[in-house]
């Protein structure tokens, strides 16, 4: 009989050996005489048990972990393959505390299925949501869409929906979707998660938006930093174009949904829906003014919907298992479910997706398992580079959009990066300024100039601690954070503030200044 | 405009990648990504052919060739060494790691070591910020690497 066993594909779980491991146990096999299929999923997003192995058993899945090559004689020896115990049993996946505790909606699939299988997606829901879709009219779907109270996840949370719906309004030959999988900032990974672990749930949810709005060619703009996913999309794309799941008459409805990746190229900055646009179009990432907005005037001039990959691959199960299904999660205005990515000095990092309403510190400390040093959690930033960082103090705030804006913090696309107390929060305020400097477009002043102005102010209050022009120094920085706030051309160079006067305010013991 | 070399065979393969690409809608990009990952560089003497193709101005090829991190005008080492330098890595100590490195391999970032085995590069998130901090040789990642692992890897890159 032929055994299954998980090893994860996934970039993070390679990071730490998963090839190898994967070698190890089928060597070991071949030496044995043992007959075992090796299935690459994606992971599960316990990451700090990452080489995860999970062997099929009559039960259900067993994990074991984590693995590293040298274990794979032992856990021969142990029979792992019937799922016995082992010193690195975890018992069954699926009972796994930090896994039961989650509500996996966007994710329901990733680290259980094989990524590139098709006929795995669709044993496991696949396409349910598209076939769904496919008796809708365009306005029924950007309806349920809307109606679900999807918002954009890549950060900015407009609603996907009202987006939707202006590209659908608009009369136009070509139409666009395009997908940001430019997942640039620091401490996010859930859409390279998604793209490595189920690349045809983001591929599903495009083609849904294609024929809600009546575009036949999509974009995926992936991050070169992503060799892995590249490889995993387009291995799938050519797979769901051969079941004629792409292509010209999808599932033989008539309509066409044509599917490309393009590599980005290594700029921060083409994160920005209009600077992306630019760079798709073979062009310097430079930020457009809006409007036109780009579901008026995107791509080629022509409406596009630009959404992220979060977005897009939640846009499946609304389809399938309907706008309300969905809305019924989550608090406020903030609806459905969020993939939070714990990051940073943590002891249990990884994915752990939830409806909106739980606090930092279930997730820093239920989920996290606190600092990975073992010293206090000092001070987390939210929401990659241009978040805030968030002191002890706001540990108790829900995660939700309108509950992070009281707070002058932005959840944006659910990284949350956590620093033990060895943290110079000046040295952050001067990172975030400093990479500011090295990827702004340059099309506008605040942005192009103030980031560099800012070092230099930073680089002052340090050197001018308990000196007279000390105080001259802070308040040069909260001006020119103001004119960067209130003048930059995008979130890149108006964002900027947000690290810094959010680590000058709660942090202010760390710029020289009286503590609190 | 400073003129590398490039070789006869490097130059016909990029004059077939111009051929594949020119048709397609916003070439520039993809055309770069092929010809860097064909001879691992974008040579500045063919700007002023893939500007004839694609009908563009040089200055607009030179424009976007600079604009994106992840393109080089010259050849780079045997290996390239990225470390990341975003947040997530910083609190877990890639600072020093950096260092380290740049000490060890007697290079600053963007330059190649003197016997032309390895490039070192910042990058700014590897999206392995669960397992920080991250590195990667060539498209290899490593992560939670100490300065022991980096050394290891540096001698096996070396090889």
């Amino acid at each position: 009989m032929v055994t299954k066993v998980y090893i994860p594909r996934d970039s993070s779980a390679l990071s730490v050996g998963a090839d190898k491991v994967a070698s190890a146990i089928a060597a070991e096999a071949k030496r044995r005489g043992q007959d075992v299929k090796i299935i690459r999923n994606g992971s599960r997003g316990l990451y700090w048990l990452e080489t995860m192995v999970e062997v099929a058993t009559e039960n259900g899945r067993v994990a074991y972990a984590p693995v590293k090559p040298a274990d794979a004689a032992s856990l021969f020896d142990a029979d792992f393959l019937n799922g016995k115990s082992h010193a690195l049993c975890l018992g069954l996946t699926e009972e796994l505390d930090w896994l039961k505790k989650q509500q996996r909606l966007t994710f329901a699939r990733v680290g259980i299925t094989d990524p590139v299988s098709l006929e795995d997606y669709i044993a496991h829901d696949g396409y349910r949501g598209l076939k769904n879709a496919l008796n809708l009219s365009g306005a029924e779907i950007v309806k349920a869409v809307t109606d679900s109270g999807l918002r954009g996840r890549g950060g900015a949370a407009f609603p996907t929906g009202i987006k939707w719906n202006t590209v659908l309004g608009c009369e136009a030959e070509q139409k666009y979707i395009v997908c940001n999988a430019d997942e640039g900032d620091s401490g996010t990974y859930s859409d390279r998660m998604i793209m490595e672990g189920d690349p045809f749930v983001l591929i599903e949810g495009m083609t849904i938006a294609g024929v809600a709005v009546g575009a036949t060619q999509g974009y995926i703009y992936l991050r070169s930093e992503y060799p892995h996913a590249l490889a995993t999309l387009n291995e799938a794309i050519l797979n769901a174009e051969k079941a004629g799941y792409l292509g010209a008459n999808i599932l033989g409805s008539g309509k066409t949904f044509n599917l490309e990746v393009r590599r980005a190229a290594g700029a921060y900055v083409c994160g920005e829906e209009t600077s992306l646009l630019e760079s798709l179009e073979g062009k310097r990432g430079l930020v457009r003014f809006k409007p036109p907005l780009p579901a008026i005037e995107g791509l080629f001039g022509k409406p596009t919907v630009v959404n992220n990959v979060i977005s897009l691959a939640t846009v499946p199960i609304i389809l399938d298992k309907g706008a309300q299904y969905y809305a019924d999660y989550g608090m406020g205005r903030s609806r459905g479910t969020l993939p939070i990515q714990l990051a940073g000095n943590i002891k249990h990092g990884g994915l752990v997706e939830l409806a909106f309403g739980a606090t930092l510190r279930e997730l820093l400390y239920d989920f996290g398992g606190g600092s990975f040093t073992g010293k206090p959690i000092r001070a987390v930033q939210v929401g990659g580079p241009l978040g805030a960082f968030l002191p002890e103090s706001q540990f108790d705030t829900p995660l939700d959009y309108e509950e992070f804006t009281k707070i002058w913090a932005v959840l944006g696309h659910g990284g949350i990066v956590a620093f033990d107390d060895t943290v110079d929060m000046a040295e952050m305020a001067r990172y975030a300024f400093e990479f500011c400097a090295i990827e702004s477009c340059g099309k506008c002043t605040p942005c192009r100039i103030g980031s560099t102005r800012g070092v230099e102010v930073i680089d002052k209050i340090t050197a001018s601690k308990g000196k007279p022009d000390h105080a001259k120094s802070i308040q040069l920085v909260r001006d020119l954070s103001d004119t960067m706030l209130n003048g930059s051309l995008c979130a890149l160079g108006g964002m900027t503030p947000y690290p810094v006067l959010s680590a000058l305010n709660h942090f202010p013991e760390d710029f020289g200044l009286p503590c609190g | 405009m400073q003129d590398i070399e490039i070789t006869q065979d490097e130059r016909l393969a990029i004059d077939a990648l111009i051929v594949k690409h020119q048709r397609i809608p916003g070439a520039l990009l993809p055309l770069l990504h092929a010809i860097q990952d064909s001879v691992g560089f974008v040579p500045e003497s063919i700007y002023p052919k893939i500007a004839k193709a694609l009908a563009l101005s040089v200055a607009e090829v030179h424009g976007v060739v600079t604009f994106y991190h992840h393109f080089r005008t010259h050849k780079a080492g045997e290996h390239v060494v990225q470390i990341c330098r975003a947040e997530s890595c910083q609190a877990m100590g890639s600072n020093a790691l950096e260092d380290h490195a740049k000490k060890c391999l007697g290079v600053d970032y963007h330059q190649t070591t003197a016997d032309g085995k390895l490039t070192l590069e910042p990058v700014y998130c590897l999206g392995n910020c669960a397992l920080s901090p991250s590195v990667t040789i060539d498209d290899e990642i490593y992560g939670r690497v100490s300065s022991a692992d980096l050394d290891a890897l540096i001698a096996e890159a070396r090889r």
